[in-house]
């Protein structure tokens, strides 16, 4: 059966299956949801007014058999917090879920005339739109639980916080994991606001019966597949009981902060003194020395990665899943913060509330610069979130994220790129993470042009992080392919053994071929990841953004940071070559 | 002279004594390379993927320098 796109229109409560459009037939993921905002939405329209939309994604492997680590959901729409236009990604339940529904895209557009509140329900039966009134102001962990409550065969939940709600542009897209906890976000961005702004609270997929993901040719999928896999299993870094498997992303912790750059103190040092206190390592030692929690945990059905955990606390009750090394950043060494227990409580609060964790804990930090609380005052940021939490004037500026908050408080040292703040990796010690920062259709996104692989890691080459040199092309490079990866419903974290072992990287262009009968190969990967950069650099454009949006904040030109004592220093035109592509 | 090592992640192993991100202060040879102390401290080169001296990736034939900071790591990445 032909992928559909399901579109529900807020305004008259209705949803219709349509027949995918040739245009937009050969993409999925996020190459289908930057599409549809391209076409439909009105670059220049306020992203919580009536024509912004929210189109949701899954991967073209997505939902077929034994796609390894294939789970990832695109959320797509103009951003309320950069302006631009954002995919946002997230593993859990929804991906897969969606894909066996038979669907390409839910387009959620319009907004309810009587200003109520809805949860939708999606099964193969159709779309049913449901009262939310009784949901409205409770966190997502309540929202999950009750959805498992009312509806059978453990559906996906799809969903925001109270955060969402009050349409704050800090709000993330919850998804819940395969325990039914509320941990897998498409946090960048404010994505929930977008939702809120459609007045649904909650959508629920159900696949049971579906028709499932048409492959085109199993056998070149097979193949495919079982090269990827094979390349999976096979690299240092995603292997079972390797670094990601055995100490999760926050293996970086350590190494980033030996390389200086890891931000702290709102992006004044690139080294941190408690920085072994909140690593990965710490993690596991924690898991092992409490007996509770877990590494090595899937955040969705069918990884064989399993970068995620499960966090306890000192008693051995749970305190949240997962702790990121971007969440062990932005809520611990860039506020100064060494104590994992609290690193995990606000995440708790992050999850429930529905807020991106990197930009929620860069925004205490930015706090603590404004003098509302001093750097390393753990129990002082708890009770922030508590303020978010109640809605207090104060709560609501929190929940804007970096640049409102910074305007509050009258700062001038403001990490953000068009909006967005920077994740984990300072870009005046490691230049190319910095291009794409600048660069990205997406504002400061580190996960839209990893260059940090080459720069740090040594996989996909070896480069100098402190040099300038071939870092716009780097940079570009990794953002194409990036933007490839994301359509797939393959977990970027592909991305390290497929750079460094070629069958991997034939592997998952064939097993994308094979589901769509496209004729393809690794040679496409990068200038169809161009055509996905295309589109989305041009909605920027139309909605008023130019190359001179593409440059890192001024203080980081003038304040040298330590250890190496260096500046940005990567020339404007460098910074310009890395679009020039498109219009020529 | 003596220099401060680390190691991090799958490496820990191999200095099991040291806590998380603690230094071991080690006398090594004038001039000795970062291969060389690496051999001396029994971690297998093809387990290391990045050397680092004060912050900055070397590799295995650079020469320590006294009281440096030096760092083997394995295979790491995330984001």
């Amino acid at each position: 059966m032909a992928r559909k796109i399901l579109r529900i229109n807020m305004t008259d409560l209705s949803a219709t299956y349509e027949d995918i459009p040739e245009k937009w037939a050969k993409w999925g993921g996020r190459g289908l949801t930057s599409a549809i905002i391209f076409d439909e939405v009105e670059p220049t329209c306020h992203p919580l007014g009536p024509n912004n939309k929210l189109v949701i994604a899954p991967g073209w492997v997505s939902g077929t058999p034994a796609a390894p680590s294939s789970g990832r959901t695109s959320f797509g729409a103009k951003s309320p917090l950069t302006g631009t236009i954002k995919e946002s990604n997230s593993g859990g339940l929804s991906s897969q879920k969606i894909g066996k529904l038979g669907i390409a895209a839910i387009i959620l557009e319009g907004q309810p005339k009587d200003g109520k509140w809805y949860s939708i329900f999606i099964d193969k039966d159709g779309v049913k739109f449901e009262d939310a009134s009784d949901l409205l102001g409770k966190g997502m962990e309540e929202v999950d639980k009750v959805m498992w409550e009312r509806y059978p065969h453990k559906p996906a939940v799809i969903g925001i916080g109270p955060v969402g709600e009050r349409k704050l542009t800090n709000a993330g897209i919850s998804v819940n994991d395969p325990e039914n906890n509320p941990g897998r976000y498409a946090g960048r961005g404010g994505l929930g606001a977008v939702m809120g702004a459609r007045g649904v609270k909650a959508i629920v997929v159900d696949d049971k019966g579906g028709p499932g993901v048409h492959i085109a040719n199993p056998e070149l999928f097979k193949q495919g597949r079982r090269k990827l896999t094979k390349a999976i299993q096979a690299h240092d870094l995603t292997k079972k009981n390797g670094g990601l498997n055995a100490y999760g992303t926050d293996v970086l912790m350590n190494i980033i902060n030996e390389a200086g750059g890891l931000p702290t103190r709102n992006f004044s040092s690139g080294q941190f003194e408690g920085a072994a206190k909140i690593s990965g390592e710490m993690i596991a030692e924690m898991v092992e020395k409490r007996k509770a929690g877990q590494t090595g945990h899937a955040c969705h059905p069918g990884c064989i990665i399993q970068c995620s955990n499960v966090y306890p606390g000192p008693d051995g009750q749970i305190i949240a899943s997962p702790v990121e090394y971007e969440t062990a950043m932005a809520l611990g060494s860039n506020c100064g913060i060494d104590d994992l227990d609290f690193v995990a409580q606000m995440t708790k609060y992050c999850n429930d509330l529905g807020m991106d964790t990197i930009e929620a804990g860069n925004t205490i930090a930015v706090a603590m610069e404004g003098g509302l609380l001093e750097f390393g005052d753990k129990e002082g940021a708890l009770a922030l979130f508590e303020e978010i939490a109640k809605g207090t004037p104060l709560g609501r500026i929190l929940g804007q994220g970096v640049e409102a908050t910074a305007k509050a408080f009258g700062l001038y040292r403001v990490p953000t790129v068009k909006g967005q703040s920077m994740p984990a990796y300072e870009p005046r010690a490691i230049k190319g993470i910095g291009v794409t920062y600048a660069t990205s259709t997406m504002g400061a996104d580190h996960t839209s042009g990893y260059t940090i692989a080459p720069e740090i890691a040594g996989v996909g080459g070896k480069v100098d992080p402190m040099s300038i040199e071939g870092k716009a092309e780097l940079s570009l490079t990794f953002q194409a392919a990036t933007a490839f990866i994301d359509s797939t419903g393959y977990c970027l974290f592909i991305a390290f053994p497929i750079l460094d072992i070629p069958e991997g990287w034939e592997g998952m262009a064939e097993s994308v071929a094979g589901v769509m009968g496209m004729d393809i190969t690794g040679a496409d990967v990068v200038p169809m990841g161009k055509e996905i950069l295309r589109m989305e650099r041009l909605f920027n454009e139309r909605a008023g953004f130019t190359k001179e949006d593409d440059r890192l904040p001024e203080f980081m030109r003038t304040e040298p940071l330590p250890p190496h004592n260096t500046v940005w220093d990567v020339p404007d035109e460098v910074l310009d070559e890395v679009y020039a592509w498109v219009h020529e | 002279m003596e220099v401060d090592v680390r190691v991090f992640a799958t490496l820990r192993r191999y200095m099991p004594e040291q806590g998380i991100g603690e230094a071991l202060r080690l006398d090594v040879q004038d001039g000795a390379t970062l291969g060389r102390i690496c051999d001396q401290l029994g971690i297998p080169r093809q387990e290391i993927k990045i050397v680092m001296q004060n912050g900055l990736q070397v590799d295995f034939d650079t020469p320590a320098e006294p009281d440096a900071r030096i760092a083997y790591i394995p295979a790491v990445g995330g984001g």
